[in-house]
């Protein structure tokens, strides 16, 4: 277990290791979405509140779980990279961060295209739900501009991991704003007592989205943190010898 | 940039964006916690007469007047417990029917009606074809009629 952990945290078999997994998660991923896509649009019944507009919730809701899902990796790997000085870990936060705030983007630009139709509004300040999704897209956006106001790498390493830790308090109250406080958004459909309240025609399309999306932010994560990591170790030897071998000027 | 500056720039923005989402959360408290008035408040005359603010309730059924060839609608609203009579003139949301849960923005006009500048619906995490809706509505009628009958049934002497 320790050793399997020490191997991959040296940035040459990670490089390696992730070169593997990329093409695995990206398939996974686009096979998932072709199919939610078809399940969503074609298969799904229309609802009986909402009819077919309700289909926007195959990239919204995706794109929302993404972008809290996203904002934990990359918190929980800034920590990391904080707590054992771990450079890769550093890495991993900071490749993570520009993903995550387009999926919060998404989710904010998707949920407003959803919004004016059913609730009648394109945007309500002062919504919970609604301002704390977008307090996450700031907190992103501060992350990456303190990330690129400081040169000195390991500086720029640590200051980012302490903004990406404090901001971490937010993603529980994203998800839980709406049993808080009183939200135009509806609560949970599918974590939720007495289980997901939606109907399998329209639900495994979801899911298969869900996962969809998941795989392919994987396999971006790992191509980016492949590509972070070459960057970082450009005077090493084995990334010398890897642009050598591959017959690309040195 | 030196790198002072350059620090004084992250500092700077990090307490601009710290601000910015004190001031979103202060804003989305406050909006809500305050301004948010329930109907049977309203009815007690709690209702502030100098402000906005908010509403929320079920349309009660059969209670939507239109005027014809206008935009203007009345309908009333109900927490179950007080009703209150809203007039507004716009382009409701798709969802907006009877017996759908809405929050209405606006001011106490003169005669005792809330008077709407903003009507939005609220729906429920509930995702179903509307055959599967029907017959779950109808089959809570049923209970609900078959509960009735067995209350009255108890009642007997």
């Amino acid at each position: 277990m320790w050793t399997f952990l020490h191997k991959l945290a040296s940035p040459p078999h990670f490089y390696r290791l992730a070169e593997k997994i990329i093409p695995w998660f990206a398939v996974s991923g686009l096979v998932l979405i072709a199919y939610g896509t078809w399940g969503g649009l074609f298969n799904a019944p229309p609802d009986y509140q909402q009819g077919d507009a309700f289909r926007i919730i195959y990239v919204h809701v995706p794109a929302a779980y993404l972008s809290m899902m996203a904002y934990m990796t990359m918190a929980i790997a800034a920590g990391i990279g904080l707590i054992w000085r771990m450079k890769l870990a550093h890495a991993v936060a900071a490749a993570t961060a520009p993903l995550g705030a387009w999926f919060t983007f998404l989710a904010l630009m998707t949920g407003s295209i959803w919004g004016r139709p059913m609730w009648g509004t394109w945007w309500e300040w002062g919504d919970p739900r609604l301002t704390s999704e977008l307090i996450l897209l700031f907190l992103y956006i501060g992350y990456i501009a303190l990330r690129n106001s400081i040169d000195d790498l390991a500086k720029a390493d640590k200051a980012s991991a302490v903004l990406a830790m404090v901001g971490a308090v937010n993603v529980p109250i994203i998800h839980y704003s709406v049993e808080w406080w009183s939200s135009l958004h509806q609560g949970p459909t599918l974590i939720r007592k007495g289980g997901p309240a939606i109907v399998g025609d329209m639900l495994w399309p979801l899911l298969a989205m869900i996962f969809g999306f998941t795989f392919v932010f994987g396999a971006l994560v790992l191509s980016r943190v492949r590509a972070e990591v070459l960057f970082r170790e450009r005077r090493a030897r084995w990334v010398r010898e890897l642009v050598s071998a591959t017959g690309a000027p040195a | 940039m030196k790198p002072r500056q350059q620090r004084m720039l992250a500092v700077g923005l990090a307490a601009v964006g710290l601000l910015i989402a004190t001031v979103l959360t202060m804003q989305a408290f406050e909006k809500n916690m305050m301004f948010y008035v329930e109907i049977s408040e309203v009815a007690k005359g709690n209702a502030p007469e100098d402000r906005n603010f908010r509403v929320g309730g079920l349309v009660v059924e059969e209670s939507v007047v239109r005027e014809p060839g206008d935009l203007q609608v009345q309908f009333t609203l109900t927490d179950m417990e007080a009703e209150l009579d809203v007039l507004f003139s716009g382009v409701l949301p798709d969802l907006f029917r009877e017996g759908q849960g809405i929050i209405a923005h606006g001011r106490m006009g003169d005669n005792g009606k809330f008077v709407a500048d903003k009507v939005l619906a609220k729906h429920d995490e509930n995702y179903m074809p509307p055959e599967v809706a029907e017959s779950l509505a109808k089959h809570a009628a049923a209970k609900a009629a078959a509960q009735a009958e067995a209350a009255a049934e108890a009642v007997k002497p």
